[in-house]
């Protein structure tokens, strides 16, 4: 094997393609070992003195090559050709393989140890393969529980049914020694040339009823003769600057090993005392454990000189950077770009801005072919640095010219014929995927239509925050370029982000209206709004209207128009709809409601209540934005969504909008009203106290008395802060931005307001009152044992008038709180995500309409037992009202 | 139905609605009944009406092929984030309790063997549910009651090595039980060599040859032992439920088994939040409505919309096996088909290493072995295959 032919190059086309059909697992047996490998490893030097590998050695080049220029001496190919071929190291002893120290000792402790037999009766073994035969056909877990039951009743023989040898029990010391405890309590050590020997004894037959396949796994075979020994491939050498050469951990690894085979052999040869084959016995078997897995238990891992633990095999595998999760279910990729994002209102939702130094990087292939010869010219022509143009072309024959180090481009153009392929740089509509981490749900990647524009952020429209979870300050988000047809037609029809409107999670929008667009719809569309001639055909304008304009509502003596009269211009004409506003408070009926509290929309025209963040918002059920989607399509929702957001925000841009301090201004009576609300609660929660000293206070029951007075404390001091959250709506000035903001759902709540205007309240550590510190006391400030309001963290002041230094420490101390509480629930909610993912991800919907997993297997006969998608329904359910109201049934 | 309309369309839209029901859904019909119910409708109405009703219900149908179970459990684990940004806007303000959120979210994906707050929703016959005070005489059956619950005082004569426990008779007849109980049970434990002299209120439990220690460990006995109710169940409450219009009780503490036998209580209806007890007393049917509610009502507390359909198929895919299995590598991960997919998840030497002793195959039919191979994923527009024919 080893004197293999020097062959000739293969050429790469005459390497057969194709792909894996299935795997089989089983444990490699030390024939095929042998049948593998291309050599032995004889000696453990690695280079001689000039530098070139040993022969014989571990970097020796019959097992494959990785410098340039050197040619392989088993296949003949160059290092990007040859796969690199396996080599062996036969071991003087032989060795458990750690990993399967657990199984062998479960078979030592079912068989018997004279003749090798499971230890059941023949009768016993007849009636559980019947059962196993038949359980393995359909029931796999059964099986499995089975085998488990078998190994049990095995494991409780003590004389061998067979040949009544009688047994010991195997004791087994993790990682790999095992031992025979004998009747008089005397333990012998099991050495591995035993347990081998014991192994090799059990039949085929009696180890399938302990779950082993023989045919892929002997047991024996978990005992090591011959270590394989891998190609430099997977262990290549790197070059340091200093020219000095620095090995793989798994070639420091095999060194050891082959270093104490050595010696080893030299000590059985020589006829070394046992005591010394032993101990060098041992080291080998330590040597070779730690090879495959350096963190086990009871064993110190093996250090690098710097004290840094070798990464073996086991470690490559494991874990999220490992080869399974790191680097085979999650890769790097190419034509992908990433930046700062930024707003843009007047782009489509469907597009995403991307910046002019992006575009000119990223490419798109593209066949020439006759019809877009001249465009393609053109593109060749402009190069990599002029927008748009080309960065790479591709002969017909395969050759790839990079436009960058290219000369003549004008020459290159003029040869471009049909079926030479251009990469050119990315252009206004073409589809790109668009992503924000965390991708927590299946809009956290969209497709966008490109839109170059100047500038070095992403831009994307307001709208569709929400499903991105984004926001301005500082985010920064992913784009991908799908590379061919298939790719591209999935991302246009699938993923564009017309097609997300609606979420799957509970079947209404999660793209929509937030912040600036609901304060712009309410404030157009409220009351006391007028707008000019020259103003209505500016936001008409805006919002792309091409239709006529409605008489004004206002002719003399100036024309004017109403917002909701604007509003009605861009509503479908056939739109009839009615919904409670946010800022409803006291109307029961719609129809004689005359606060504009709530939104009827008859025959496309707006004749009462406001836009707001029930009406247009995201996240928003049931709402006019909602039921245009529903009955228009993704594809003019869409454009009505950019046509009125667009409008919105002009709107608000010529009306001017900030918030100051002024829109938080109260009356002094407000401030009186507060503070004898506060003294009021804080005399109540002080005779609470006064009646727990004394003794007096009764104990709720489960509670002891120190948690009922707790309780009591922490509901009076609620109770005022809810009564201060009633003083500040009631005085706060209704025009004030602040409050039309909470009001309309643009931003903050009343909440927020109370806290800037009233009363910050109680302040709390794990949802309880501040009580660590020091002894009895939060601070130095109070008396030990002081239970009252302020000792504990209650802020009886806001934000305008300012807090205390004591209420700014419990202040921030809670805030704390909230953010390490934020950190700590991100990461359990991650990995239950994870966990919900992995169990969940092959699950389909099969063609008959059944619910399947991977195995084939039903898990529900028709999907949530009505077969009804929640994304194509109307929050999850089939609106029969508009059924109804579509069979002309209506009312 | 109304009586007034005349028979003929009357029996058209009752055959219609059988036709229809052979499509749609059961809860659909019965809605469409109620309303066609209370209306006039001519036939050619009907019969548009019906032609729209099952063509939108064709077009909300799930298209083949869709990944449903990714799809789900984004859908479960995409707000469970934000169950910690929300609360996160309050930043230090009191919150209510915190035993729901995320914690029992992730022990109910975890099923956990005991939930940290065990509770149970006990639901009452016609005779008890409409009345408070009967409801609270089911309750005081089925809260646990010991001596301690209705003692006075108890004192320790160490002189005459004897426990003298005063009990209070207001307790004891709140919770409807006689001096003759508490004799009963006490009498039961005192053990060998003791006297127990009853007088009035007042019950002397005399020992012989005790030290102090005994003499306390008795005491502490006596007062942990159980008067009436169900072991487990710490407290009950009777409560109104608004949605349901009648009183039920609620308890602390769960055994449901116990609990279904006493008399007054509606045992189609009682339920436990603990999966594994439900799974044991009622089936994994049961199991799995436990889980879907329990689910729904962590996302309604926190205020987030998550559609049941995804919180259904969350639950059966936990228990479609007929037993309740954890979401995670002791459950439905370390059950799957392909090794690959098993190592790709968690523990992945154990996994390699047992396929190979088994002599597993991997047969790519799942999405993460796909992945890892480079193979298309057998999913969504991946399941399309198309046969062509070669003149």
């Amino acid at each position: 094997m080893a004197t293999q032919a020097e062959k000739t190059s293969i050429r790469e086309e005459e390497i057969p393609l194709k792909t894996i059909k299935a795997i089989k697992f089983s444990i490699l047996s030390p024939d095929i070992t042998r049948s593998l490998s291309v050599m032995e490893i004889t000696t453990s030097e690695t280079y001689d003195e000039a530098g070139r590998p040993m022969v014989g050695g571990l970097m020796d080049k019959r097992l494959g090559v990785v410098e340039p220029g050197a040619r392989c001496e088993t296949c003949g190919n160059p290092p990007d050709k040859c796969p690199g071929h396996f080599g062996r190291i036969e071991l003087a002893r032989p060795v458990i393989h750690v990993e399967y120290s657990k199984y062998v000792h479960d078979l030592l402790k079912t068989t018997c140890r004279e003749c090798g037999r499971i230890l059941l009766t023949d009768d016993e073994i007849e009636k559980y393969r019947r059962r196993l035969e038949k359980l393995r056909i359909r029931w796999k877990l059964l099986a499995d529980r089975l085998i488990e039951r078998i190994r049990k009743k095995a494991m409780e023989r003590t004389v061998c049914p067979h040949c009544g040898a009688k047994q010991y029990r195997v004791r087994f010391e993790r990682p790999y020694t095992f031992y025979e405890e004998r009747e008089n309590g005397v333990l012998e050590r099991l050495d591995p040339m035993k347990i081998r020997e014991r192994l090799e004894k059990i039949p085929d037959s009696d180890l399938e009823l302990l779950g082993w396949d023989p045919k892929a796994a002997r047991p024996e075979w978990a005992v090591l003769t011959v270590l394989p020994v891998p190609p430099p491939q997977v262990r290549p050498s790197i070059q340091l600057e200093t020219g000095q050469r620095s090995e793989d951990d798994l070639t420091h690894k095999l060194v050891d090993i082959v270093r104490v085979n050595e010696k080893l052999r030299t000590a059985i040869e020589s006829g070394a005392p046992s005591s010394v084959v032993d101990q060098l016995w041992d080291l080998l078997q330590y040597h070779i454990a730690t090879y495959f897995n350096n963190e086990l238990p009871n064993l110190p891992p093996v250090k690098h000189r710097s004290g840094r633990p070798l990464k073996t095999l086991a470690q490559r595998l494991k874990g999220k950077e490992g080869r399974f999760r790191g680097s085979l279910s999650g890769k790097r990729v190419d034509f992908s770009a990433r930046t700062v994002i930024s707003p843009d209102p007047n782009l489509s939702i469907n597009e995403v801005g991307v910046p002019i130094d992006v575009a000119k990087m990223l490419t798109v292939p593209m066949t020439v072919t006759e019809w877009d010869l001249d465009l393609a010219r053109q593109l060749v022509l402009n190069g990599p640095e002029v927008w748009p143009g080309a960065n790479y072309v591709v002969y017909p024959d395969g050759r790839r010219v990079d436009l960058r180090y290219f000369r003549d481009r004008r020459e290159l153009a003029n040869k471009l014929a049909p079926g030479f392929i251009i990469e050119r740089h990315l252009i206004n509509g073409d589809i790109v995927l668009f992503n924000r981490q965390p991708s927590l749900h299946r809009m956290s990647i969209m497709g966008h239509l490109v839109r170059v524009l100047p500038g070095r952020t992403f831009r994307l429209h307001l709208a569709v925050c929400p499903p991105y979870n984004a926001d301005f300050d500082g985010d920064e988000m992913n784009l991908h370029v799908p590379q061919n047809e298939e790719a591209r037609a999935e991302a246009k029809t699938l993923m564009l982000v017309q097609n997300h409107i609606i979420t799957p999670r509970y079947g209404g929008p999660i793209i929509g209206a937030r912040q600036d667009y609901i304060t712009g719809g309410y404030l157009l569309t409220k009351k006391d709004t007028f707008i000019n001639k020259e103003a209505i055909v500016y936001l008409l304008a805006a919002a792309g209207y091409d239709g006529d304009i409605d008489e004004p509502a206002i002719m003399y003596p100036k024309e004017l128009w109403t917002g909701k009269q604007l509003i009605s211009m861009l509503l479908p004409k056939d739109l009839n709809w009615i919904q409670s506003t946010a800022i409803r408070e006291s109307c029961k009926d719609p129809y004689n409601c005359y606060t504009d509290e709530y939104l009827i929309i008859v025959n496309g025209y707006m004749a009462a209540g406001v836009l707001d963040k029930k009406s247009i918002g995201a996240e928003q059920v049931d709402s006019l934005w909602h039921v245009v989607v529903k009955r228009y399509g993704n594809s003019y929702a869409r454009k009505w969504v950019d046509s009125i957001l667009r409008s919105l925000v002009r709107f608000l841009d010529l009306r001017g909008f900030s918030m100051g301090i002024d829109s938080l201004e109260m009356p002094p009576e407000s401030y009186r009203e507060l503070d004898k609300l506060y003294d009021d609660s804080e005399k109540k929660v002080l005779e609470y106290i006064q009646k727990f000293k004394e003794g007096k206070l009764e104990a709720e029951p489960g509670l002891t008395i120190e948690e009922t007075l707790e309780n009591d404390v922490t509901i009076e001091l609620s109770r005022v802060r809810e009564a201060a959250a009633r003083v500040a709506e009631k005085y706060i000035n209704k025009d004030g931005e602040a409050y039309i903001m909470a009001k309309t759902g643009a931003r903050g709540s009343i909440v927020n307001i109370t806290q800037m205007v009233a009363m910050l309240g109680q302040q709390t550590i794990r949802g309880e009152r501040f009580k660590r510190g020091f002894s009895g006391r939060t601070t130095a400030h109070f008396e030990p044992g002081d239970l009252g309001p302020t000792a504990k963290g209650f802020v009886r002041n806001n934000f305008k008038v300012g807090l205390t230094p004591l209420e700014f420490f419990f202040h921030a101390a809670g805030g704390r709180d909230g953010l390490v509480d934020t950190a700590v629930r991100t990461a359990q909610s991650g990995y239950m995500q994870r966990r919900l993912i992995n169990a969940l991800q092959d699950i389909y919907v099969a063609y008959d309409g059944t619910v399947r997993n991977a195995s084939g297997s039903i898990i529900q006969t028709k999907y949530a037992e009505d077969g009804i998608d929640v994304s194509k329904s109307d929050h999850g359910k089939l609106n029969l009202d508009e059924i109804f109201r579509r069979a002309g049934l209506s009312r | 139905m109304a009586e007034t309309k005349s028979m003929g369309p009357q029996e058209d839209l009752n055959n219609v609605l059988v036709q229809l029901a052979k499509i749609l859904p059961p809860r659909i019909i019965d809605d469409l009944r109620n309303r066609l119910s209370n209306m006039e409708i001519t036939k050619e109405q009907l019969a548009n009406l019906t032609r729209i009703l099952v063509n939108e219900y064709y077009k909300m149908l799930i298209d083949p092929g869709e990944a449903i179970g990714i799809v789900t459990a984004q859908s479960v684990g995409e707000p469970s984030t934000q169950m910690i940004l929300r609360s996160f806007h309050f930043a230090g303000l009191r919150e209510f309790s915190m035993a729901l959120g995320l914690p029992r979210m992730i022990e109910l994906v975890d099923a956990r063997r005991k939930p940290s707050i065990p509770m149970m929703m006990i639901y009452l016959d016609e005779e008890h549910r409409k009345d408070p005070n009967k409801a609270q005489e089911v309750a005081y059956k089925v809260q646990l009651t010991t001596i301690e619950n209705v003692t006075k005082s108890v004192e320790i004569d160490y002189i005459n090595s004897q426990i003298i426990i005063e009990i209070d008779k207001n307790e004891l007849n709140q919770r409807g039980l006689s001096m003759e109980d508490v004799r009963k049970v006490v009498e039961r434990i005192k053990g060998k060599g003791a006297r127990v002299e009853i007088e009035d209120n007042v019950i002397r439990v005399t020992l012989e040859e005790a030290d102090i220690i005994k003499l306390r460990r008795v005491r502490d006995k006596i007062m942990q032992t159980r008067l009436a109710g169900i072991k487990n169940v710490k407290k009950s409450l009777v409560r109104y439920s608004e949605r349901d219009g009648e009183w039920i009780i609620e308890t602390e503490g769960t055994n449901l088994e116990a609990v279904l036998t006493i008399d007054g209580v509606d045992y189609r209806r009682t339920i436990s939040n603990d999966i594994h007890e439900v799974a044991e007393v009622l089936g994994v049917e049961a199991a799995r409505t436990v889980i879907m509610r329990e689910l729904k009502k962590v996302l309604d507390q926190q205020g987030l919309d998550t559609d049941l359909r995804h919180l259904m198929l969350v639950s059966d895919v936990m228990t479609w096996t007929g037993k309740v299995r954890q979401v995670g590598r002791h459950g439905v991960v370390s059950e799957k088909e392909s090794p690959l997919a098993r190592a790709a998840f968690e523990v992945t030497v154990k996994n390699l290493v047992e396929a190979s002793i088994k002599g597993e195959f991997e047969n790519f039919r799942g999405v993460v072995e796909s992945v890892l191979a480079g193979k298309y994923i057998p999913i969504g527009t991946g399941i399309v295959q198309l046969l062509m024919e070669f003149e």
